[in-house]
């Protein structure tokens, strides 16, 4: 049957998808740090979600063949990655709850596009488009810094959730290892907007006593000076409509300022996000240079680049490493969109549109020439999912040299 | 790092002369010396005293001031521990007895990871009270005996970061002049967590002032090393059937909640009539007596260990053994004379001690109505927050102390924490409502704090609050010849 007349994600679109180019073994070198199998692989719990939507956890391999080989069985819509426990996880029934514990899991970090909601003009709901991307991808390059950075972490995967947002695994060997508590600390010292609808205000993490943002978020303002002014005010335009400029206006603590700005937006219809903001700083010029009401001005300005900003990290996905967190390369049920790795250098660039599909990959492979099918190359090298793959294969590549480099190390200190 | 120790160790002590040079201590070393069986549980049941109360007090969210206070009158109650200074106290008596209830402790804590978690927990808030509360002299020796591990920060470290640390010292100290340590940030994650170092490199730059988060953490650490490295171990111990048992017995007490310290004995003597309890049991029983009140009053009858449970209590509570065969034979209205005399007057003769062994039992504490004879499904002694299901729990509330206060609003409170496990927070919770009238608010229990672990010290502490608003109404009706008279 030709592929484009199944369903987006009918069973036989993706029985078809894990038997000819789900990348098991790429995953497999990604999760096991080596070619031998080791704990990481074999301890690893992976959740099965079926076309019956009968959820199956505490599944385990021993091989990247086996793992092909009862997905393929099974045929789920979608897998989860767990964590690598003290024993495996298939045998978790004949072992003593005590016994059974999670050990190693990579940090993970999920950023979706719903909790930018209340901010984003272009869509609402499940939709994302083009320019509401440039949220995530803002949310991307802060992170990525900052966890490099500041936390040293070198071993970061991007991955495009398959509709409207992006996951982040770190597999540094010290991030696997972090313990629940260590996880908990590091998400609250990345979280800095928070507070829901009802809170106006919802970045406070000033220090001091002439309050000062702490230096992890002062770093991070730098570049999102710049990106507020493209994405907030002149794309989204975020402070055109009503709402939008009264949302801004509850924020500016000088009710001076605020009264003068309401009754010049009021008459003008027409301002700009742009304008508006350009009126604001020129309200807050009339202050002089060193008074303190400028300097509350500035304080409260930089707050609002930040809320409108700012990662908005879905905490409790990082906080745990029993969460599961849905793997590379799956299908979104949905979509039928492949859950890609990206190039966090390249987030900008990075379209959800232009993600291949299920469908569009088999359709591809039908159209290449049946020949190459018996060679040594993979099926997915002949489809638009090879750069994904092979971005994928590097990652797992350095990680793995990575490991070698340690365990060659220990072993010429003994 | 152990070198260290032990080097420093005995440089200190000629100094003070002490075997334990310091009141603070990272138990790294077990005591040798030989230990009494005695020493071996009193030091550990005095300790668990403390650490129960800790426990509770997380459970009840009390803030960090207030559980360093009661804390430190528990520590001063049954773990007395003088300054270096205070060289007319028996300091290496004290400080002996602290490491042998540390240790008696982690043998019987260690097996579970449940025991296991919530021991770390008690164990680093205590160390961090005594820490928070002891003199700077004692904790700058303490701390130079000890290599913590962290790196100094170079002056060319701090120039290059200079904007960022000074952003951390909140504009009160000059960069120049303050010291950072340079620490793994997985070393100090509540100092992460509130943004209080600069993060670089997986390094966490801690100002001087902060440094004692590092050294909890070490402590944490440490311990929960230690304790898995004894639960493996312990198997061998398993042998000693002297220790085995008392082990035992500490665990199931800490599982239990707070092994009462209440006697009986303060129960000063006043007697009260088998004509007062129905009325008693509506104003000043705790949930589990109140249920055999009230059952007994339904049923006409109680099963043996519901008429054990109650009886001790009522004797406790200043029931003579007259009033006790008064009240028990009006309760059982459904036999005759000829029956109850037969059938139980010589089980209330004999708790009141005057027949058999003649043992004069006092009244059941949490801890043993807790852990001892576990109700059947036909009975109904036992404790309500732990042995009712939680529906029948809020109905048994409701209907017994709505009169008091008690709304439906403030059961979802009580059976998370019920939940939890933590019976004698939920039942001093419920006191600390049903008395709100009488002004006790929430977070002093049935007093100064204290939760309540036995239910005659319930039923005290509540008749002794009425008996004060008593004093206090004589005394603003009379109060006008008081202060004349002075
Ligand atoms: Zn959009």
């Amino acid at each position: 049957m030709p592929a484009e007349e199944l369903e987006p994600t009918s069973p036989e679109v993706m029985l078809a998808f894990y038997r000819r180019l789900y990348p098991f073994k790429s995953i497999f070198k990604w999760l096991n740090h080596e070619h031998t199998p080791s704990r990481l692989f074999t301890n690893r719990e992976i959740a099965f979600t079926l076309q019956s939507d009968v959820y199956l956890r505490y599944n385990s391999f021993t091989t990247a063949e086996e793992f092909k080989k009862q997905t393929c069985a099974l045929n789920p819509t979608r897998f989860e990655i767990g964590p690598v426990y003290t024993a495996r996880p298939r045998d978790k029934k004949t072992i003593r709850p005590s016994a059974f514990t999670p050990l190693l899991r990579e940090l993970v970090f999920d950023i979706d596009m719903t909790d930018y909601d209340s901010i984003r003009t272009c869509c609402q709901g499940a939709d994302i488009c083009n320019r509401c991307w440039g949220f995530i991808s803002a949310a991307v390059l802060t992170l990525d810094t900052a966890l490099r950075e500041q936390f040293g972490y070198k071993y970061l995967l991007w991955v495009y959730s398959g509709r409207r947002g992006i996951h982040l695994w770190i597999s540094d060997r010290e991030a696997m290892e972090l313990t629940d508590d260590q996880r908990r600390a590091m998400v609250n010292f990345l979280t800095v907007v928070q507070g829901g609808k009802e809170m106006h205000k919802k970045v406070n993490v000033r220090i001091g006593k002439d309050p000062v943002l702490p230096p992890s978020v002062k770093a991070a303002l730098e570049p999102l000076v710049e990106i507020f002014s493209n994405l907030i005010l002149a794309d989204q335009d975020c402070f055109k409509s009503d709402d939008g400029w009264e949302e801004l206006l509850t924020l500016i603590p000088d009710k001076d300022v605020a009264k003068v700005l309401r009754r010049k937006w009021n008459d003008d219809e027409d301002r700009s996000s742009e304008d508006k903001w350009d009126d604001l700083k020129s309200e807050v010029g009339k202050y002089a240079k060193t008074s303190r009401e400028r300097a509350t001005m500035k304080a409260a300005m930089e707050d609002i680049i930040l809320q409108y900003t700012y990662p908005r990290i879905d905490a409790e996905v990082s906080k745990h490493r029993n969460h599961l967190l849905k793997a590379p390369f799956c299908v979104h049920p949905k979509t039928g969109r492949i859950c890609v790795p990206i190039d966090p250098e390249r987030i900008q660039e990075f379209d959800p549109a232009r993600v291949p599909t299920v469908g569009q990959l088999l359709r591809e492979l039908d159209a290449a020439s049946p020949e190459n099918t018996a060679g040594e190359h993979a099926d997915w090298e002949r489809t638009s999912l090879k750069p994904y793959v092979e971005m994928m294969e590097k990652h797992a590549s350095s990680l793995m040299a990575e490991v070698r480099r340690e365990k060659i190390a220990s072993d010429t200190t003994w | 790092m152990e070198k260290l120790a032990k080097t420093a160790g005995p440089e200190v002590e000629q100094h003070s002369g002490l075997k334990y040079p310091h009141l603070l201590n990272l138990y790294d070393v077990p005591p040798l010396e030989d230990i009494t069986i005695e020493e071996f549980e009193t030091c550990a049941i005095d300790r668990l005293r403390v650490l129960s109360e800790i426990e509770s007090s997380f459970a009840r969210n009390r803030s960090f001031d207030e559980l360093k206070k009661i804390t430190i009158a528990q520590c001063n109650k049954h773990i007395p521990m003088a300054e270096t200074t205070a060289t007319t106290v028996d300091r290496d008596a004290q400080r002996r007895a602290d490491v042998i209830g540390h240790f008696v402790l982690r043998l019987a804590f260690c097996r579970s990871e449940e025991l296991r978690r919530r021991f770390v927990k008690a164990e680093t808030t205590l160390f961090r009270v005594r820490y928070d509360s002891c003199s700077g002299t004692e904790r700058k020796n303490f701390l130079n005996s000890r290599d913590f591990a962290s790196i100094q920060v170079t002056p060319d470290e701090k120039t290059l970061y200079a904007p960022q640390l000074q952003a951390l010292s909140f504009g009160n100290e000059r960069v120049a002049t303050t010291e950072f340590y340079k620490v793994k940030w997985t070393r100090v994650p509540d100092l992460v967590e509130r943004r209080k170092v600069f993060l670089r490199g997986g390094y966490a730059f801690v100002p001087s002032r902060e440094q004692s988060s590092i050294i909890f953490q070490e402590f944490q650490a440490r311990l929960e090393k230690a304790l898995e490295m004894t639960a493996k171990a312990l198997p061998r111990l398993d042998e000693d059937t002297r220790l085995m048992p008392v082990l035992g017995n500490l665990s199931q007490a800490f599982l239990a909640g707070v092994p009462s310290d209440w006697s009986p004995a303060e129960n000063n003597g006043e007697e009260i009539r088998a004509d007062m309890i129905d009325e008693l049991s509506r104003k000043h029983f705790p949930a589990c007596m109140r249920n055999l009140q009230d059952n007994l009053r339904r049923d006409h009858h109680l099963k043996h260990f519901g008429r054990l449970q109650y009886g001790l209590f009522l004797k406790t509570l200043g029931l003579s053994i007259e009033e006790a065969l008064l009240f028990w034979r009006k309760s059982f209205s459904g036999f005759t004379d000829d029956q109850f005399n037969k059938n139980y007057k010589y089980n209330i003769r004999h708790s009141y001690g005057l027949e058999g062994k003649r043992a004069n039992y006092p009244g059941k504490s949490c801890q043993q109505i807790l852990t001892s004879d576990q109700p059947g499904a036909t009975d109904s002694h036992g404790c309500p927050y732990r042995h009712f299901s939680p529906d029948n729990l809020q109905t048994a509330l409701l209907s017994m102390y709505s009169s008091q206060g008690l709304t439906s609003a403030d059961l979802p409170e009580i059976l998370s924490t019920v939940k939890a496990g933590h019976y004698h927070v939920a039942c001093t919770r419920v006191y600390e409502i049903t008395h709100a009238h009488q002004g006790v608010k929430k977070g002093e229990g049935i007093g100064s704090g204290e939760s309540v672990t036995h239910p005659n010290q319930y039923s005290k502490e509540s008749r002794n609050l009425e008996k004060a608003l008593i004093e206090e109404v004589k005394m603003e009706i009379d109060g006008g010849d008081v202060t004349m008279g002075v």
